[in-house]
């Protein structure tokens, strides 16, 4: 690994892969981090190892990611996978970790394509053992093949949780029921925007697929739930809900929930780039310009790290990216530029156009739950803070999130508030009756993932600024 | 109702000037241009130290340590408080020698708070340590307490007694006509015949407009926390030669600090780690204990506080105008400082003279003589 890049690309999910791509096209110095052993992302996880029945199983659109992997493969020179990234900084310095070992490297341009993660919803029960989100199920059958051996319960709301259902149904897992929590009037606030939605109709037409596969496949799909409840002693006993008025209860040993994705920000969070909060998309997103620069030169953000857009959507905004990052650097001129992204821009806002759709359709009662919760619910894994707790802090003068966290350790864990940010967050405004912005997002405290003592000790340093 | 005093700054300093005014009867206002906390009083260390301060220091230190042994007494609130001794460890003869030395200094002044011990004694009290070391200046009633925790447990108690904090309001304008300050912020037009300066790292800024210079540079200290582990030491430990302050928490982080400094931009308020320092923090973490090294940093930060060239505070009057005073600079060690500096602030004030020394802090001590 070189002291110093013209371009530094951090994730290899289909932004970063399309932007890597576009970047070795014109020759530009640059380097891929990632944190996984191969490149794909989330969506493509090991998409070079998976072949026949198992690639079936996972679906067409998993396979679109075949023909990017191999362009990247024929193009990528410093590509560097099982690198974690701790740091960025204002001046585009990065810390990160390779082969075990820590280092600081610079970069002229950093893209930042760190890709989404599930949106975390606190519940009464989340935290017992054989209670997962979905996306980790996921993530075991794209890595190892693996699938629950039990029956499983699915709950929640949003487009993965129907693809997970089908992909399981396809790979023979017993689904003991599908707990719809969209809340039923959303199809109403989402009818005026599907005449938009329909320039990508692929993707409702895909959604109506999955929906009538598992109807005819037999698992249960219960509409209009709420209030649900993950129950048991020491693990998992059983998952309760209610439907039309009515308390149900279904035993379970697993229980694999999603409320939609959110993007990772911590890295432009660390870099200290300004972050908004999107009412729609109910999670904070770093402010962009229509190229991807952020509010910190030299920074830029796309795919789902930037708002939820989805794999397709992340390509087009990767490779934008990375012509404005060669514009930044003198390589392009500006009618070149906006000559080479104009049809990747066109593609992009084709793409785009069904978001506000599927935004309003599966837009998950997050304000709601979280006035729902009750005290004795558990906020903070790490650090194991209620919402009772948070709420007394507020009550006690403890204005934002910030101060929060200082006064209840919310946020001080390991996973640095990954987990319990958006839900602080709406807590202090829910319980102080402010909008969620004015409540705020923790500052961020680098590491962004651990790196141990030793490490830092040995760190090599890169090119001073 | 105009207020008897108005307090520039809602951090520690100016939340337990507020609540000794407020004992003694005093209305009083306290402007604060964040919230409560947001810099160094928030987020120090929160070391409770007497060991190896400034001679000048030692008669606060040394009562201020009374008053943490009875913390709850004045702000109802433990704290958090904990008193587990710290040590400042030799690792070589020298050290030692320069150990002894202080020792020497402490007792001849007359205080006894400061002691050698040796290298049996060292490992008794930290039987982790790495075996080079070879003894250490000790001090046994210091520790640690919740630097937010105790910000509001002092707020707190203030608030009880009828004292007004107001936060978000950034001083932009100072001055005195009618017998009265007249304070200007963005949200409002603040007055009283008292003005106290307890403005950290912005407190030159307030000295300004009072026309005194002062030499205070603001910066940012990094601090890094790791992940929990089992308790396996009680006192905070500093070495002699290294930068280093180390300390197990009450929940079982290791908090270290060691004073190198974060990158800063003082104008935005923004910090950034400096990994080629904090380097050396880790570094020196792991040659004391080895068998640290797999124990893994979870968060760093780096709190803004206000510095002044000799490294120790301002406390006293304005050396220009009447009826002003001041109490910052604390150079990253006022933690422990702040009950006393309450209590000293209170006297200034209503009675006109401190019952401790502090000519020492003067604010016009910078200035050229003659």
């Amino acid at each position: 690994m070189d002291k110093h890049y013209q371009l530094a690309i951090i994730g290899a999910g289909p932004a970063g892969l399309a932007a890597a791509c576009l970047a070795a096209e014109h020759d530009v110095h640059f380097a891929l981090l990632d944190e996984q052993p191969g490149p794909g992302g989330q969506i493509y996880r090991s998409i070079e190892n998976v072949t026949g029945h198992k690639a079936k199983v996972l679906g067409e659109d998993y396979l679109r990611g075949r023909q990017l992997l191999e362009d990247f493969r024929r193009h990528c020179k410093h590509y560097f996978p099982n690198t974690q990234v701790w740091s960025l900084d204002s001046q585009r310095e990065i810390g990160l970790t390779h082969d075990g070992q820590a280092r600081t490297i610079r970069a002229e341009q950093v893209l930042v394509a760190g890709g989404a993660m599930e949106r975390p919803v606190p519940f009464p029960g989340w935290t017992l053992p054989g209670v997962m989100y979905a996306g980790a199920g996921q993530i075991l059958l794209k890595s190892a093949g693996l699938v629950p051996e039990d029956e499983v319960v699915l709950a929640g709301s949003g487009p993965l949780l129907l693809l997970l259902a089908w992909q399981y149904c396809r790979a023979g897992v017993k689904i003991k029921a599908l707990l719809d929590l969209t809340p039923p009037f959303n199809v109403i606030r989402a009818l005026p925007h599907l005449p938009r939605a329909l320039k990508a109709h692929h993707y409702l037409t895909k959604g109506l697929m999955f929906q009538r596969e598992l109807k005819r496949a037999g698992v249960p799909l219960l509409k209009g739930v709420s209030e649900l409840r993950a129950e048991g002693e020491k693990r998992l006993e059983s998952v309760s809900f209610l439907q039309r008025g009515q308390r149900a209860s279904i035993p379970a040993t697993l229980l694999l929930t999603h409320f939609g994705v959110i993007p990772h920000i911590w890295l432009t969070q660390a870099a200290g780039c300004r972050h908004l909060w999107d009412q729609e998309q109910q999670c904070w997103r770093p402010q962009l310009d229509v190229w991807g620069n952020t509010t910190i030169e030299g920074i830029l953000v796309a795919g789902d790290g930037a708002g939820i857009g989805g794999a397709r959507a992340a390509e087009y905004a990767g490779r934008i990216a990375a012509i404005q990052a060669l514009h930044a650097l003198g390589r392009l001129n500006t009618n070149e530029r906006n000559r080479l992204a104009e049809d990747d821009r066109k593609l992009l806002a084709t793409e785009l156009a069904i978001r506000p759709f599927l935004e309003a359709y599966f837009k998950v009662p997050f304000s709601r739950m979280m006035t729902e919760v009750p005290d004795e619910t558990i906020v903070c894994r790490c650090e194991e803070v209620t919402a009772g707790q948070i709420k007394r802090a507020v009550a006690e003068g403890h204005t934002d999130s910030n101060q929060v966290k200082f006064f209840t350790r919310c946020g001080m864990g390991p996973c640095q508030g990954r987990q319990c940010a958006n839900a602080v967050a709406q807590l202090v405004a829910t319980t102080r009756g402010i909008p969620v912005p004015e409540a705020g997002l923790y500052r961020g405290r680098p590491p962004v993932t651990p790196l141990s003592l030793s490490q830092l000790s040995e760190l090599e340093q890169g090119d001073q600024a | 109702m105009t207020p008897d005093v108005l307090i520039i700054g809602g951090g520690l300093m100016g939340a337990s000037t507020a609540l000794q005014l407020a004992k003694r009867d005093q209305k009083v206002l306290v402007l604060e241009k964040d919230a409560p906390g947001r810099h160094a009083s928030g987020v120090n260390a929160g070391g409770l130290r007497q060991l190896n301060r400034h001679p000048a220091e030692i008669p606060l230190t040394v009562e201020a340590a009374k008053l943490w042994r009875n913390i709850r007494e004045l702000v109802d609130s433990d704290c958090d408080a904990r008193f587990t001794g710290q040590l400042r460890v030799a690792e070589n003869h020298q050290d030692l020698q320069l150990l002894q030395q202080r020792a020497d200094l402490v007792r001849s002044l007359g205080y006894t708070h400061e002691t050698i011990i040796d290298r049996d004694e060292l490992f008794r009290l930290v039987p982790v340590l790495s075996r080079h070391c070879v003894g250490a200046l000790y001090c046994r009633e210091d520790g640690y307490a919740r630097p937010y925790h105790t910000l509001t447990a002092f707020r707190r108690k203030a608030q009880s007694l009828g004292v007004t904090f107001l936060a978000g309001n950034k001083v932009v304008g100072v001055e005195r006509t009618n017998d009265l300050w007249q304070v200007q912020t963005p949200l409002g037009h603040y007055q009283a015949p008292i003005l106290v300066n307890c403005a950290g790292a912005w407190a030159n800024q307030i000295a300004k407009a009072l026309g005194e210079e002062v030499p205070l540079t603001p910066k940012a200290p990094m601090l890094m926390i790791t992940e929990r582990l089992p308790p396996f030491i009680e006192p905070v430990l500093g070495a002699a030669s290294r930068k280093l302050s180390f300390k197990q928490m009450q929940n079982g982080t290791l908090l270290i600090g060691g004073a190198h400094l974060a990158r800063l931009d003082f104008g935005q308020e923004r910090t950034e780690i400096d990994w080629g320092k904090l380097k050396e923090s880790a570094a020196t973490v792991t040659a004391l204990f080895p068998q640290l090294k797999k124990v893994r940093i979870v968060r760093t930060w780096a709190g803004l506080e206000a510095f002044m060239p000799d490294n120790i505070p301002v406390i006293g009057p304005s050396s220009t105008l009447e009826h002003a005073y001041h109490a910052f600079g604390f150079s990253a060690h006022g933690f422990q400082l702040s009950p006393i500096v309450g209590i000293i602030m209170s006297q200034l004030i209503l009675d006109g003279k401190s019952q401790l020394p502090i000519d020492a802090f003067r604010v016009d001590r910078f200035q050229k003589k003659g």
